[in-house]
């Protein structure tokens, strides 16, 4: 069990193109991300989380589906750490996973209304399911 | 000159003023919007994870249809052209990346070659504001329109180079360029929400709300944009400002506008 979670954080890693090591920590891209205040582990979390291994919190929290995809954190991080790629990471590793989608085609006709645009239906499904 | 276009879904449906103007303000600018044939949807974001590849094979196949027309690839939408333009990066530095896409466009092979603007982009880098100015027929003299830059115009900066990632002027330039006063104010680089509409109505409220106020405070009549989801996000959530597609302001100024 701990080695297959080693390799799925390895993994995490690997398709994030991330190096969390190189994160000082400063906490810069929690204080600019949008969706800070509905996020239980925050950006600076994600990384810090991933670098230790401590991904199974993150990998069963609704933060994941929180991030908006805006890249602040990724232009605002003065080490170049880019936590928004590993947010996604997570967010794959377990919308990947049969029935596990977090938005299934059955739900979306209840959220549309007459003006959404259908920009916004296809960016969710791009990030909650697969 | 001719261009490649990609319009994106939602310009062929709830967007149409931000397509139909585009076209027509490009004519009269003399640039031919050439609709890429049988594109389909870019998906609305771009997937950060490498090894994903179906994701963006649609921006992969629009990009190379422009190479073999040895034409620039256009785009309006800010969700399009942010899509496209990290879909090129990524043919252009991870080899890994672009080795398993082009399996799939064989037997052509694709690396970043084709040149991707935001149509903001082809009005400042090709057409030129100074050439736009002239013709400017109808100038908003003493309008003050509120840019709106959101997320996608301008990040990853690194990637979209499109202008300073916190301090923008392309489209304060433009609205100069049209006879109005641009507006600066804090908000305008700051996410709208997006997507998060369908997820958490309350997060895109309190985003949009965030940016339509702060505008209004500056002052601002109207308040312009490329992205028709934040359009929506700006209007549904309460904005006595207005907020229209920045292709309508050009039309106005250049006197098409219907
Ligand atoms: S990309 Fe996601 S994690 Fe990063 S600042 Fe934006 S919302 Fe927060
Ligand atoms: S901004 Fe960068 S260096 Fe600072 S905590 Fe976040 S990831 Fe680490």
């Amino acid at each position: 069990m701990e080695n297959s979670k080693q390799n799925l954080c390895n993994e995490i890693v690997r398709r994030s193109g991330v190096n969390p090591r190189k994160c000082m920590k400063c906490g810069k891209c929690s204080g600019t991300c949008p969706a800070y205040d509905e996020m239980e582990y925050h950006p600076h979390q994600f990384v810090y989380m991933v670098e230790t291994g401590d991904i199974e919190p993150l990998l069963n929290s609704k933060s994941i589906y929180r991030c908006l995809t805006c890249f602040a954190c990724v232009d605002r991080c003065p080490r170049g750490v880019e936590p928004a790629k590993l947010v996604e990471a997570v967010r794959l590793a377990v919308v990947r996973e049969q029935g596990k989608n977090h938005l299934k085609a059955d739900d979306i006709p209840e959220l549309l209304d007459e003006e959404l645009p259908q920009q916004a239906i296809v960016s969710a499904l791009r990030k909650y399911s697969k | 000159m001719k261009v490649s276009y990609f319009p994106g879904c939602t310009l062929k449906t709830k967007a149409k003023d931000l397509d139909n103007y585009a076209r027509k303000c490009a004519e009269v600018l003399g640039v031919t919007l050439e609709e890429i044939p049988a594109w389909q949807c870019c998906g609305g974001v771009f997937t950060t994870s490498r090894d994903e590849i179906a994701t963006k094979l649609s921006s992969v196949r629009a990009l190379n249809d422009a190479k073999q027309k040895g034409q620039p690839l256009v785009s309006v939408c800010s969700a399009c052209h942010n899509v496209i333009k990290q879909t090129n990066a990524a043919m252009q530095n991870d080899e890994e990346f672009a080795f398993k896409v082009n399996n799939y466009i064989s037997p052509d092979e694709y690396h970043g070659e084709t040149k991707v603007y935001h149509y903001l982009e082809l009005l400042r880098d090709v057409i030129g504001f100074d050439k736009l100015k002239e013709k400017v027929v109808k100038p908003l003299t003493g309008r003050k329109i509120a840019a709106y830059y959101g997320c996608l115009l301008l990040r990853p900066g690194k990637v979209m180079a499109m202008d300073d990632v916190e301090n923008p002027t392309i489209m304060e330039d433009l609205i100069r360029a049209l006879g109005a006063e641009p507006v600066v104010y804090a908000y305008r680089n700051e996410c709208c929400g997006g997507y998060i509409a369908l997820e958490s109505k309350e997060l895109a409220k309190e985003k949009s709300q965030k940016v339509t106020s702060n505008a209004q405070e500056k002052g601002a009549e109207a308040i312009v944009t490329a992205c028709p989801l934040c359009r929506y996000n700006l209007i549904k959530n309460g904005t006595e400002v207005p907020v229209v597609y920045f292709t309508e302001l050009l039309a106005e100024a250049l006197g098409i506008k219907e």
